[in-house]
């Protein structure tokens, strides 16, 4: 599924898309950085609800998907200008990290 | 690539938003240069969680890598405050780190032991009061 499809099924809100048609092969939710950097897996799709700027190093490094930030998490212009700077898919929902998990898990 | 290519950064401590900025340009550097996705993760993970931890812990420091064909060195050096413990340190789920830092999704106790497992070595030599260096190498399966 893209990150596009993943967009309207969701209702997600986009901060920033560079790469629509991305192809989102898994999902990980977590917020503790060192863990996720370990375990969420390329090409995945990362629900959390943590939005400081360190997410978009984390996101680059794994090549992840897209990070979906869960719970109207609330967005810096800095973490959105580094979004855009690192080519990063950074999206919003209202949902909370478990809804929006068994909600993409459906899809995927 | 037949010769050694060298990397050098200087890992702002100063700056929270930056850090990691080292690992990024490394990956990019290894991707350009053709290693494989497990090779490229592996540093990546190894680099960035010791970019932080020179950045929560030691003030920041500096990163060398060292690219072949064989292998990739990453040596990263601070003077921070050292490690009184290492085998402490190494445990999972052990931090120093403070409150303010642990907010940020950071001081889970990963970062150490997130190093040794994605290296297939790593040395620690540390001096209270003087500094940390540690030496990680991955080994490039030919």
């Amino acid at each position: 599924m893209t990150v596009n499809k993943a967009i309207e099924a969701l209702s997600l809100e986009v901060v920033n898309l560079s790469d629509g048609d991305r192809n989102i092969q898994s999902g990980y939710s977590g917020d503790l950085l060192s863990w996720v950097m370990a375990r969420a897996t390329n090409g995945s799709a990362w629900i959390t609800i943590m939005s400081n700027v360190n997410i978009i190093a984390v996101a680059s490094l794994l090549d992840l998907s897209c990070i979906i930030l869960s719970e109207n998490a609330e967005i810096s212009e800095e973490l959105r200008n580094l979004a855009i700077q690192k080519n990063i898919n950074l999206l919003r929902s209202e949902k909370n990290s478990f809804q929006l998990s068994f909600e993409l898990g459906k899809l995927l | 690539m037949s010769e050694t290519i060298q990397f050098h950064y200087d890992v702002d401590g100063e700056n929270f938003t930056s850090a990691g900025e080292a690992s990024v340009q490394i990956k990019q550097k290894l991707r350009q240069l053709g290693f494989t996705p497990d090779i490229i993760r592996r540093v990546s993970i190894a680099m960035y969680e010791g970019e932080i931890n020179m950045v929560i812990h030691a003030g920041g420091g500096v990163a060398d890598v060292f690219v072949d064909p064989e292998s990739i060195k990453i040596i990263l050096e601070d003077h921070g405050p050292g490690i009184s413990d290492i085998s402490l340190a190494m445990q999972e789920g052990f931090s120093t780190a403070t409150d303010t830092v642990r907010s940020l999704g950071f001081g889970a106790g990963m970062g150490l032991p997130n190093m040794k497992r994605y290296t297939d070595s790593m040395e620690i030599d540390s001096e209270l009061g003087k500094g940390t260096k540690i030496t990680m190498v991955v080994n490039v399966p030919i």
